[in-house]
């Protein structure tokens, strides 16, 4: 069995600031993860493996630095890594990158064989549009499982995967055939420890790096930012919430009336639980 | 997996892991690094100065991609009061040359550049992994490690302990005792981010000149500390640090000092309009000559601050770190050369070059002043006396300079009396002889 998981290197958002006077993002000196969910789709993507045998190779589409995710991924257990970077690349949005990634796939196929499943993450935290995951999909004309909270069952044998999808309202159980595409919500694993042996074995790894010629990429204008329609119109920093938190004066008051006081307060602010709470008190 | 086994491993990546790792692999012995921190330098902290010399004997070209932020053209002592300072500044154009001396640096950002040149000398480097015990022989040899991963022992040779200060893979094997409270100080730091020509304006530098204050007084309300201010290239980092069982006894608290530090008059114009960018603390090993632990044994040997060297007086330690990793590799690489045994007695030739060095002579030069700076008297009476002396002094009040003289010689007499001054005078002497 082979599993492809997409991943990528984001700046880790909760060290980013907006500068104060110029609103721009200050990307300087702030570290880089490898994107949280798609640490959810590796580990899932490994225990399948370690489940049903196989190889499971990570790929990305990123700058040179990018092979530090990568090696990480190695370091987590992945059989393999492949960095496509160039900087023809520079400024994807997201339907150049899933182009751009839906071939280095096609690539990696053609090396190491047909992919069985391939995972992503189901969006990133820098662009959080979760287009990527389907856009590769689409263009691979492959079946996609998107949101998923849980592999309910995985038979390789009759080629088909379960799985517990979040939808509005609830859970969709879905069941399709091999090969899908999968990207994979938070919380639904945690991420392992690579043994000591993982950790070696990813210190000595060449990471696989193709630039476009190398993963047979020529229509560079499908690629970057000539094959981007998306146009970053403006960037603004939210501004900060008016609301001050309210203090409910308690002293000299009973339990019964401060959760009254309490209650009032927060209906005041939203009208319609009011209706729920009488419901809900009339119910017992 | 078949059993692994190196030349060297070396546990840490600071610069003593890092300088030991780089000399080691060029030298072409095989070297397994093992860092805790998820980067090299991630979990590394310092004020932070770089001191050229010792990166030059490992890196010579290290200028051309190091990341450093300002080199150091002006030094600032400051003695301080509550609302006053006394100091003596040098600044020198001769400090703008072409390779200059010492630099600021911003540890994580240095820390993971020096280890990409351990990686590309040939070592293998691996984060994320905390090394929990040594692995013995019969014998009592060290042979190896274990790790928190899963998986057998890695087997070495030599196992380097470049651990830092309070690492424990030493002290659980018995080779080094825990540092105690009154050899090891705690600092806090804070980096405020400020453009470059604001730090430009206010401290009168301009390029990529820099500046350092250190500084002593009542901010350390009567325990054995220092306080600094260093300009980075956008940021400043201000910090202040006392001995752990100054804190204790004291009952004061690293954050408290540091506040109030930086609502001193003479501070707060230099921070205003800044935004805190990080903050960080550290032990510092400051137990000088007399604290450095047995430094080698069969089948291992300690370098850097896990060895106690840092000359608390100077404000040295990374420098002595990189040094007494140099030496150690130079010397790990000299016996295997010769085929010879990592036993303890041919690596005693480790103390003995270190002995040889600046760095063994320095400490051994001021081995008693950790002593003598246990005197309150330095950080409280002092310099409240200078600065009433200096406001005396200066002060243009139609009293006569003679008796304006005789009001300061009087007031350190009143204050110390005879027998303490001269007590505090001739300690500070023979500890700096």
């Amino acid at each position: 069995m082979h599993i492809i998981v997409c991943i990528k290197q984001v700046p880790d958002s909760a060290q980013i600031r907006v500068h104060p006077v110029t609103n721009t993002i200050m990307r300087q000196g702030v570290p880089t993860i490898i994107n949280p969910y798609d640490l959810f789709a590796l580990e899932e993507a490994l225990r399948l493996r370690d489940e049903h045998g196989g190889e499971v190779t990570c790929v990305t589409m990123g700058p040179p630095m990018a092979d530090n995710a990568l090696r990480k991924c190695l370091t987590y257990g992945a059989d393999r890594a492949v960095l496509l970077t160039d900087r023809f690349f520079a400024g994807s949005d997201t339907l150049a990158t899933s182009y751009a990634l839906a071939l280095l796939i096609k690539k990696v196929a053609e090396n190491w064989g047909e992919p069985d499943l391939i995972f992503c993450g189901k969006q990133t935290i820098d662009g959080d549009t979760a287009q990527v995951g389907p856009g590769i999909a689409k263009r691979l004309k492959l079946l996609q499982l998107t949101y998923v909270a849980k592999i309910e069952e995985f038979d390789l044998e009759k080629r088909e995967i379960t799985i517990h999808r979040r939808a509005e309202g609830g859970i969709q159980v879905l069941k399709t055939k091999l090969p899908c595409l999968v990207t994979m919500l938070e919380g639904t694993n945690e991420m392992r420890r690579g043994t000591m042996g993982d950790a070696l074995r990813a210190a000595r790894s060449e990471i696989i790096t193709w630039n476009a010629a190398a993963a047979g990429i020529t229509e560079l204008a499908l690629c970057g930012l000539k094959g981007s329609p998306t146009i970053v119109k403006k960037v603004y920093a939210p501004s900060p919430r008016a609301e001050k938190a309210y203090q409910i004066e308690v002293e000299d008051k009973s339990v019964d009336q401060i959760c009254e006081a309490l209650i009032g307060e927060v209906t005041k602010r939203q009208p319609g639980l009011e209706k729920d709470l009488v419901k809900t008190s009339s119910d017992y | 997996m078949a059993d692994e086994k190196f030349d060297v491993i070396v546990v840490g990546a600071g610069p003593s892991g890092n300088a030991c790792a780089l000399t080691l692999a060029q030298r072409g012995l095989s070297v397994l690094q093992l860092e805790r921190g998820e980067y090299p330098g991630s979990k590394n902290v310092q004020g932070a100065i770089l001191y050229a010399n010792a990166l030059e004997k490992l890196i010579p070209d290290f200028r051309e991609d190091a990341p450093l932020e300002r080199h150091i053209i002006e030094q600032r002592i400051w003695m301080m009061d509550d609302r006053s300072y006394c100091g003596a500044h040098y600044r020198s154009d001769d400090f703008n040359e072409e390779q200059p001396n010492r630099y600021t640096i911003i540890r994580a950002q240095f820390d993971k550049w020096f280890s990409r040149r351990v990686v590309a000398a040939g070592a293998l480097v691996i984060c994320e992994t905390t090394v929990t015990e040594l692995a013995r022989d019969g014998n009592g040899k060290v042979i190896g490690v274990n790790t928190d991963r899963s998986g057998s022992t890695i087997y070495a040779d030599l196992v380097v302990l470049a651990e830092g200060v309070s690492g424990l893979v030493g002290a659980r094997a018995g080779l080094r005792s825990v540092p105690k409270p009154d050899t090891v100080a705690l600092a806090v730091k804070e980096m405020h981010f400020l453009p470059s020509e604001t730090i430009d304006a206010r401290f009168n530098l301009q390029g990529s000149e820099g500046v350092v204050i250190e500084t002593a007084g009542t901010i350390t309300k009567g325990m054995t500390g220092t306080g600094f201010i260093y300009t980075n290239k956008e940021s400043i980092s201000i910090g202040i640090g006392c001995l752990i069982s100054d804190f204790t006894e004291n009952q004061e608290t690293p954050y408290g000092l540091l506040e109030a530090f930086k609502q001193h008059p003479s501070v707060k114009p230099l921070l205003a309009g800044s935004e805190v960018k990080e903050y960080a603390a550290h032990m510092i090993p400051e137990g000088g000559y007399k604290a450095i632990p047995q430094l080698f044994g069969d089948g291992w040997l300690i370098v850097g601050d896990a060895g106690q060297f840092v000359n608390a007086v100077h404000r040295e330690g990374s420098n002595l770190a990189m040094t007494t990793g140099r030496i150690a590799a130079e010397t790990i690489a000299d016996l295997k050369a010769n085929g010879w045994a990592m036993n303890a007695s041919n690596l005693s030739t480790y103390k003995a070059r270190l002995d040889e060095s600046f760095v063994m002579k320095d400490l051994k030069k001021y081995r008693n002043l950790p002593n003598v700076m246990h005197n309150k008297h330095l950080f409280t009476t002092y310099p409240q006396l200078l600065s009433n002396a200096a406001q005396t002094w200066f002060r243009v009040d139609g009293v006569d300079k003679k008796s304006k003289e005789n009001a300061i010689v009087k007031s350190f007499f009143k204050t110390r009396k005879v027998r303490g001054l001269l007590g505090d005078v001739i300690g500070m002497a023979r500890a700096w002889r």
